[in-house]
């Protein structure tokens, strides 16, 4: 039984908390380290860089991901940029202005103290990652260039053109590449994390699958990182990468690991709209164009079937300047999805099925010039006209928003140490630093804090006193575990029914997005937990994965990974339906203000909700446990971009 | 549209392997390359049949990980494109469509179109990074860095490892690649202290995983996703001369 959730802060003054706690933390002397092993799983900017660090340190580290090479984690994707407080623009920027706009983007749902170390360590992942290698965007005076982003009033965003996500993880990847040479870091690329071990209440080992040969296999660890990145994949479509799972952060939690606040999901405002009913993946358009693209919707539904360009500026609406003319195009991206979501409701949407916007770079490419905008977003226009065979240089570009990121995510303390000792999680796979809401280029800044400059000085907390209790793979918890998933291995082949993994997972993906997506209420969400139970069984009933497990077997690997969204879909409209309020993406339309902005409930709802999963075989209502959240620096104001 | 497809289907790495046909039906021209396969894929579990298998992830041309040969051309007829990022669009009704893995010697084999590339990642791990640890870096702006060579490094530095320059080389020369990667570093002045004894190692390492050298046939660029230039590989040669040099001069 779980006590009193218990986030570990650090006392003292706000600014003080980090150094005095890495000042009091415990440390393993070098000679030490090369007798811990500790496990990553994943290997994005969180877990590459993370792995990367500690093997530099002396760990003797063990990394696995599911792709054929750690450099294609799905942070890779990450176009628009990095936050950090340097200040080098001298627009009036400080590690405090970073801290209050990520607490006050996340609808004050994080914590301060979590948040203020992220805004801290900002500045030291910039120079890091120069020291690396990675060419950000420089000016003609060689210094570094920065632009701006959603819900900030600075220009703190440090960017490689559209590729950001790839350098820093390319960055992140060659440090691990050097580890991997030095033999202080071993890889294990095509692997997949199928359960966690527990040996007396502590995380020591994983079951993982070897996914060309299908074997299952036991690793032993004095600690356990989890680095698996988001949950966005159980709505089907998202711009997440099609392999982006659940199952390692929900294994674990079905393990004693509280989850925390699951229905917590960023809809993102500027994707390409869905066009077709095969529809595999969404694709994001970077925030980044928001600096110069304007969007807008016809004034009058008559208007919407013509082109965008016969349209004359009065009968336009620019909603987003209108409603909230201080941030105008730049206003967070859940106040910005759903004002898309409004004005599509409203009739007014463009393009087919009228689920779209428009984001218009007319005015921009007059006042600059084409080849400037060229420069700054080439990348982005040549995606879209990939897609969509349309040229934005010409014609606005279509948007509408899409699933992108989940804030939600395993509970972890001030440490990123989860409620069961030794298991350790970090970037988007854990809940702590963005509260109910993420700002653009904030969560490379999350992944490469985490993993370059906060674990490596928490995690010897609990490594100092593990000296020597690493169990040997015979332990009889590893035969336990090894027998449920290979069972479970066996259920998924054997059902043999009629339907495919496609049709289940859209189907699933369909119902979260109508009931759990970007507005949500009480009905509609006790429809989903009614829904999801049947759909569920079904599944198990009926579904067809072809081919064996002991050889590759694509079928069986996406089998597992939807089986384990089906059961979390439920635990996060269990999550959804009880926080009964709204609060940044979680918009909940019971609780909405006069004009139709979020409104939250301080007194009953400043709090983490952290689940922890209760049944035994069959699945039974988990127990919500609350970590009141203390704001002792910040006010609770109405979050306001007006 | 209606598609007839010729696949190559080959159950392991030491098993025969042949080119199998099937039809793709009532496909929407707004469909992508893969997500074609994945209707293919549908028709096949539900008939009983072992579906295809063929790797992918991010589905937008920048995780690297898709690698078919489409008629002949590695990520097909779209420049420049990732499989992924080629619509159905591009193809002409009734069309038949040759669908292979990119070939290489370097690439063995693991399923139907999957590969094993680890090769380019071993190319990596001998030298293809700065030594930076976390905790010793200078301060960002201490060193300035002259935008130009900042573009020029972005430019090589753009490279998804995708091994397509290795799949169309005829030599199956990974030239482009470790080329791409020695470039990135070579131009940034945080590169300079290990530059010597990186394009050395990482040329070495290529050679070892048995990829081919350039003659200057120019395939790689022409199918390179990333708009790679084949003039990094003159790059590459100046690269590992003066580091050749610099060596055998005692430096």
């Amino acid at each position: 039984m779980i006590g009193k959730l218990d986030g570990r802060i650090p006392p003292g003054p706000l600014e003080q908390k980090w150094r005095n706690h890495k000042n009091n933390s415990r440390l393993v002397a070098p000679n030490n380290r090369r007798k811990f092993s500790i496990i990553v799983v994943g290997s994005g900017l969180a877990g590459g860089s993370a792995a990367a660090t500690l093997g530099e340190l002396g760990y003797r580290v063990k990394c696995f991901c599911y792709q054929d090479s750690a450099r294609r984690a799905h942070s890779i994707a990450a176009q628009g940029g990095i936050n950090a407080a340097k200040n080098y623009q001298n627009d009036g920027d400080s590690v405090f202005r970073l801290f209050y706009d990520t607490i006050k983007g996340g609808d004050f749902r994080s914590r301060e103290a979590n948040v203020y170390r992220l805004a801290e360590v900002s500045n030291l992942i910039i120079d890091q990652c120069v020291e690396q290698g990675v060419p950000f965007a420089r000016e003609y005076s060689g210094l570094l260039a920065n632009r701006s982003f959603g819900g900030a009033q600075v220009s703190r965003t440090f960017y490689a053109r559209g590729q950001t996500g790839q350098q820093l993880l390319l960055g992140a990847y060659q440090a691990l590449c050097r580890q991997i040479t030095a033999g202080t870091v071993e890889m294990f690329p095509q692997t997949e994390m199928l359960d966690l071990v527990l040996v007396d209440g502590h995380a020591k080992g994983i079951i993982t699958r070897d996914l060309r040969s299908g074997e299952i296999d036991r690793v032993a660890a004095d600690a356990v990182v989890l680095a698996t990145g988001g949950y966005g994949n159980v709505f089907f479509l998202s711009t997440n990468a099609r392999g982006c799972n659940v199952t390692a952060t929900y294994r674990a939690y079905k393990r004693g690991a509280l989850f925390a606040n699951p229905c917590f999901t960023q809809i993102h405002p500027t994707c390409i709209p869905v066009t077709n009913p095969h529809q595999s993946k969404l694709t994001l358009m970077s925030e980044s164009l928001r600096n110069d693209g304007r969007v807008w919707v016809p004034k009058r539904k008559e208007d919407c079937p013509k082109p965008p360009n016969t349209i004359p500026d009065a009968d336009r609406d620019y909603y987003l300047e209108r409603k909230y003319p201080s941030f105008g195009n730049l206003a967070p991206r859940d106040i910005a999805s759903r004002a898309a979501k409004e004005v599509c409701d409203e009739g007014r949407g463009v393009g087919p099925g009228g689920r779209g916007v428009y984001l218009d770079f007319a005015d921009a490419i007059a006042r600059l010039g084409q080849e400037a905008i060229q420069e700054r977003y080439g990348n982005l226009f040549d995606i879209y006209e990939k897609i969509t065979a349309e040229n934005a240089y010409e014609i606005p570009m279509r948007i509408y928003p899409a699933v992108h990121y989940t804030m939600g995510g395993l509970w972890v303390d001030y440490n990123l140490m989860s409620n069961v000792p030794g298991l350790h999680v970090i970037g988007e796979a854990n809940f702590s630093d963005h509260g109910a809401n993420r700002l653009g280029a904030s969560a490379l800044m999350q992944g490469l804090a985490d993993g370059y400059f906060v674990l490596p000085y928490t995690l010897p907390n609990y490594l100092a006193g593990q000296i020597g209790k690493r169990p040997s793979t015979d332990h009889p918890e590893f035969d336990r575990i090894e027998a449920d998933v290979c069972a479970r291995v066996k259920r998924l082949l054997d059902v043999n029914g009629n339907r495919t993994l496609t049709s289940f997972h859209r189907e699933l993906g369909l119902l979260l997005w109508d009931k759990c997506g970007m507005a949500r209420n009480a009905t509609g969400l006790r429809e989903a937990l009614n829904k999801i139970p049947k759909l569920r069984k079904e599944f198990w009933t009926n579904v067809r994965v072809p081919g064996e497990g002991e050889t590759y077997n694509q079928s069986l690997e996406r089998a597992g990974r939807i089986a384990d969204f089906l059961e979390f879909a439920e635990l996060m409209c269990i999550d959804a339906l009880e926080r009964d309020e709204s609060c940044g993406g979680h918009f909940r339309e019971e609780h909405q203000t006069p004009d139709g902005e979020a409104q939250r409930d301080d007194e009953k709802f400043a709090a983490v909700f952290g689940w922890e999963y209760q049944g035994n075989g069959a699945i039974e209502r988990p127990i919500l446990h609350r970590e009141p959240l203390h704001f002792e620096t910040v006010e609770l104001s109405q979050r306001s971009y007006k | 549209m209606n598609f007839k497809l010729r696949i190559w289907r080959q159950p392991g790495p030491l098993s025969e392997g042949g080119l199998v046909e099937y039809e793709a039906r009532e496909i929407s021209p707004d469909t992508s390359f893969l997500e074609m396969l994945d209707i293919v894929n549908d028709e096949l579990t539900e008939r009983g049949e072992s579906p295809v298998a063929f790797d992918s992830d991010c589905r937008e041309g920048i995780c690297g990980t898709c690698s078919l040969t489409i008629n002949g051309q590695a990520h097909g007829p779209q420049h420049p494109a990732a499989a992924c990022q080629v619509y159905m669009r591009r193809f002409r009704d009734g069309e038949t469509i040759t669908i292979e893995p990119f070939r290489a010697k370097p690439f063995p084999l693991v399923r139907d179109l999957v590969i094993d590339r680890s090769s380019l990642d071993r190319i990596v791990q001998a030298g293809g990074f700065i030594a930076a640890r976390a905790g010793s870096a200078p301060e960002a702006n201490s060193i300035p860095v002259p935008k130009h060579n900042a573009d020029i490094a972005m430019e090589a530095a753009a490279c998804i490892g995708c091994g397509a320059c290795a799949a169309a080389c005829p030599n199956a020369s990974a030239m482009l690649f470790t080329a791409a990667k020695v470039s990135h570093l070579a131009f940034l002045p945080q590169g300079a202290p290990e530059r010597t004894r990186r394009v050395l190692k990482m040329v070495q390492q290529m050679d070892a995983e048995g990829f081919g050298n350039c003659t200057n046939t120019y395939e790689c660029e022409a199918v390179c996703p990333a708009e790679i230039s084949a003039s990094f590989i003159a790059k590459l040669n100046r690269e590992y001369a003066l580091a050749n040099l610099r060596i055998r001069s005692g430096d």
